[in-house]
């Protein structure tokens, strides 16, 4: 079971490679999304295996457990779960991508970029030590600059430039705290650096500069509301396929998972970094929300409301640092507040992908983006029509899809908590989705249809499955909830708090 | 030395911000944008730096003509930052590719290199 570790991150990488030379060669040129798609097939596969096995953890290059000085790749409950999300969402997109990007010249390119994406993403959550995180996380962003600007029209350009100059000072700061770190343990494994934290002194100004230049990096990357100003530009200017990937999970593996990963496994909870994340979720809960709600143009909404939904997640994952940082913590709470925020993780990569998916199957029907100038879908493209509703009903919180029950969790996590506050600011945030939804479903989907919306016609058929798969998946892990929590959140939320296992794991002390 | 060239560094860094964030030309950004990744590798090759107090300055990490390994781990500074920093030049290398070919196609698109007019998108 060993190897299925490394093929997670080689066999999309390999794929990259193949359709590039496979698109010297003419009568190959086709199939490249074919094979882009197979690649990503199998991914899922090795993926879904790997839930069967225990915590797997693997030294690069035979440096062995004596001396952690290699790449380590661990592959813990937490990893399972961000692999098998990755992958389904990216199937899901080269699926809807086959027929939508023949409208470009290149769609080859499009394949070995968004394949050289998958691969790093799932070395980011592979990833056991921190230079190897900070590699992975740098090469799955460099290849979404391209990717957001890969229609090469001004305002795609003009976006990728402004999402290529803030990612890049957010990476740089995640490398300093990672040289901070390395200067203060002599160590890059991140469970080594764990336990050799505090004998520099946990609350010593050289340990909260790492942590503060590391939680900016990452704060940014996940698009949190002081460094969110590159998200509504990026998202709405990539292709669809691209969009549902960028929002449905780079910021999730690249953002929030790092930054759990970083504040319970490397630092350690304290109350400071747990204010931290509740404060940077709290605000971008509130404000990208009320910033959503005024938005005309359909992906940008959707784009304000990745920041407010990531917001929930960071919020609650502050709240169960905070649960954790106690003197008597109780791990129950801290394990319910952390099953909330990655089930609301899952869910919002399934819902929000759909939400792209679906706009982006509008705009190829009826070239447009603006929700005035659309309207009376819901008659002429059925089944694009019932993907948007399931996935506006999703997001919405309503019962009984996905997007219902981790809400509710965390309300609850946040009360349980003693963040009543909070709480009554979670329910507003969430009315004010709805309310936003409304708005979309009344401009787009009833309503007199306009312009080129009245001769619209249904998305192709590759484009309704890669939909109506993610939308079946909505209702379903909405009612598996239970076996969803036993064999995949229980040991994801395990592997965060249990730093000490991490540790363990990583061989000789 | 000690911590004047520690802040020497970070002088750097803050000049490469500077520019990143009140310069309005597209290549000045950039420029910034480089000075600014190159200060912190030069933070990451100085973490790994060792005096040898009076013996001199540290070796660098290369083994020499008959000399043992822990003869080596003596007199050389560490060599994991450095390999961390070729690492983090290549990744630099391959943005700034990157961004002067976006630059490139803005021009194209828009015309100038000036940030002010280059704003179709509200933000």
């Amino acid at each position: 079971m060993m190897f299925i570790v490394p093929l997670l991150v080689i066999l999309p990488l390999g794929a990259a490679f193949c359709a590039v030379a496979m698109a010297e060669v003419s009568f190959l040129k086709r199939w490249t999304g074919s094979l882009a798609t197979l690649a990503v097939l199998a991914n899922l596969v090795l993926a879904v295996l790997l839930f069967g096995t225990g915590d797997l953890k693997l030294f690069v290059g035979g440096w062995g457990p004596a001396n952690t000085l290699g790449i380590e790749m661990v592959c813990d409950g937490l990893s399972k779960l961000m692999a098998v999300t990755i992958n389904l969402v990216s199937l899901v997109s080269f699926i809807f991508a086959g027929p939508y990007m023949r409208r470009f010249t290149k769609p080859w390119l499009f394949d070995a970029i968004l394949l050289i994406m998958i691969g790093a993403m799932n070395g980011v959550v592979l990833a056991g030590d921190l230079f190897n995180l900070f590699v992975f996380l740098e090469v799955a962003a460099i290849a979404s600059y391209a990717l957001v600007a890969f229609g090469c029209e001004a305002e795609e350009l003009e976006a990728a430039f402004k999402y290529l100059v803030l990612g890049t000072v957010g990476s740089a700061f995640i490398l300093m705290g990672v040289t901070v770190l390395y200067s203060l343990t002599g160590q890059l494994n991140m469970a080594k650096v764990h336990m050799l934290l505090p004998k520099a002194g946990l609350g010593s100004p050289a340990v909260l500069l790492a942590a503060a230049a590391l939680l900016s990096g990452l704060a940014l990357k996940a698009a949190m509301v002081p460094f969110h100003a590159w998200l509504p530009d990026a998202h709405p200017s990539a292709p669809a396929p691209v969009s549902a990937m960028l929002s449905g999970v780079l910021i999730k593996a690249s953002g929030v998972y790092a930054m759990a990963r970083i504040v319970f496994n490397v630092l350690g909870p304290t109350p400071q970094y747990a204010a931290i994340l509740m404060t940077l979720g709290a605000a971008s809960m509130l404000i990208g929300v009320l910033l959503a709600v005024g938005q005309w143009d359909l992906k940008r909404l959707l784009a304000y409301h990745s920041i407010s939904q990531m917001g929930y997640v960071v919020l609650v994952i502050g709240a169960a640092a905070q649960v954790a940082a106690r003197p008597s913590p109780d791990m129950a709470l801290a394990g319910l507040c952390l099953f909330g925020g990655l089930f609301h993780l899952l869910n919002h990569a399934l819902f929000k992908s759909l939400l792209f998916l679906s706009s982006g199957s509008i705009e190829h029907q009826t070239g447009t983006r603006e929700l005035k100038k659309m309207g009376g879908l819901a008659r002429r493209m059925k089944v694009t029509s019932f993907c948007c509703r399931v996935g506006a009903l999703s997001i919405a919180g309503v019962p009984p899809f996905n997007g219902f029950f981790s809400k509710l969790i965390i309300i609850v996590a946040l009360v349980l908590t003693g963040h009543g506050v909070l709480a009554a600011l979670a329910v507003f945030v969430a009315f004010v989705t709805l309310i936003s939804f409304v708005k979309v479903q009344r401009y787009a989907l009833e309503g007199p249809p306009a312009g080129l919306a009245a001769q619209a016609c249904e998305a192709p058929a590759l484009m309704c499955a890669a939909m109506v798969i993610l939308a079946v998946l909505c209702v379903a892990t909405g009612l598996a909830i239970v076996p969803l929590r036993e064999h995949v959140f229980g040991p994801a939320a395990d592997a965060l708090l249990s730093a000490g296992r991490l540790v363990s794991m990583g061989g000789a002390p | 030395m000690g911590t004047a060239i520690y802040i020497l560094a970070f002088a750097v860094l803050l000049i490469g911000l500077y520019a990143v964030v009140a310069k309005k030309n597209v290549i000045k950004i950039i420029v910034g944008l480089l000075v600014f990744d190159y200060a912190v590798n030069l933070l990451l090759v100085l973490v790994g730096y060792r005096s040898l107090g009076s013996e001199g300055w540290g070796k660098p990490p290369i083994l020499a003509e008959g000399q043992t390994p822990a003869q080596l781990a003596a007199t050389a500074v560490d060599p994991l930052p450095q390999a961390m920093v070729l690492t983090s030049i290549v990744i630099g290398l391959g943005l700034t590719a990157l961004m002067v070919a976006m630059a490139i196609r803005i021009y194209e698109r828009y015309g100038t290199f000036d940030t002010n007019q280059i704003r179709k998108l509200r933000g």
